[in-house]
């Protein structure tokens, strides 16, 4: 029984650890700010989840209760790492950060665009709605 | 076997901080250093969790949340800054 526990326990371990290595080679290799960005919100995030389960197990074998109040980490993480690579895309969308040429898709030209988190083009379409409400009312 | 597996994950974890931080001294513009000042945080938690498990004891834990919950924080915040060029916004 101790020995499938520490079977499982470090397997997951070397799991999460190698996703987080992943991430990490992720960051420093890749070409582009948007590359970059999928490395830690999604490689390592899953990693940390992977190393929390491994405590959890670890822990509810060790003390004979289940202990997951660990569990509110991977949680929180989960929870936030989404967010925070959306808003970074968003600073990266406003910054003008230098593009390669794989990355498909631009960020629009004008700067009060990229602002609302709008990616149309400016011209016509915002033409359009603005003139809409105007004949309605 | 996990006296030789925490000291391996140790490693690569040491590992990943390194490559890391050198996107962070590397990193051509600003969002990039917020991204990889946010992977710290993440891979500051995976190394508290090792650590508590290497150490048998629980009291990491509340640690490692406190550190996610200030590196969210954190990088909301720089990322405000870098967009509005302000953070807590009056009018």
């Amino acid at each position: 029984m101790q020995t499938v526990v520490e079977a499982i326990v470090s397997a997951l371990l070397l799991v999460g650890s190698l996703f987080t290595l992943i991430g990490a080679i992720g960051l420093a290799r890749l070409p582009d700010f948007f590359m970059r960005l999928h490395g830690p919100t999604k490689s390592t995030t899953l990693g940390v989840g992977g190393i929390v389960l491994a405590s959890v197990i670890y822990f509810s074998a060790h003390n004979h209760f289940a202990s997951l109040h660990e569990l509110l980490i991977p949680a929180f993480l989960f929870l936030t790492a989404p967010i925070s690579a959306h808003m970074l895309a968003k600073a990266g969308i406003q910054q003008r950060v230098p593009l390669s040429a794989g990355t498909r898709g631009r960020p629009p030209a004008t700067g009060a665009c990229a602002e609302h988190g709008d990616t149309r083009e400016m011209s016509a379409d915002e033409d359009a709605n603005d003139g809409k409400p105007a004949q309605d009312a | 076997m996990l006296a030789i597996v925490i000291p391996v994950s140790f490693a690569i974890l040491g590992i990943a901080f390194l490559l890391t931080l050198l996107r962070l001294v590397r990193g051509p513009s600003l969002p990039d250093r917020i991204v990889a000042l946010d992977t710290l945080n993440v891979n500051a938690i995976a190394l508290i969790v090792v650590y508590g498990i290497s150490l048998r004891s629980t009291v990491f834990f509340e640690a490692a949340l406190l550190i996610a919950l200030m590196g969210f924080v954190g990088t909301v915040a720089l990322t405000k800054y870098l967009q509005r060029g302000d953070i807590i916004e009056l009018n």
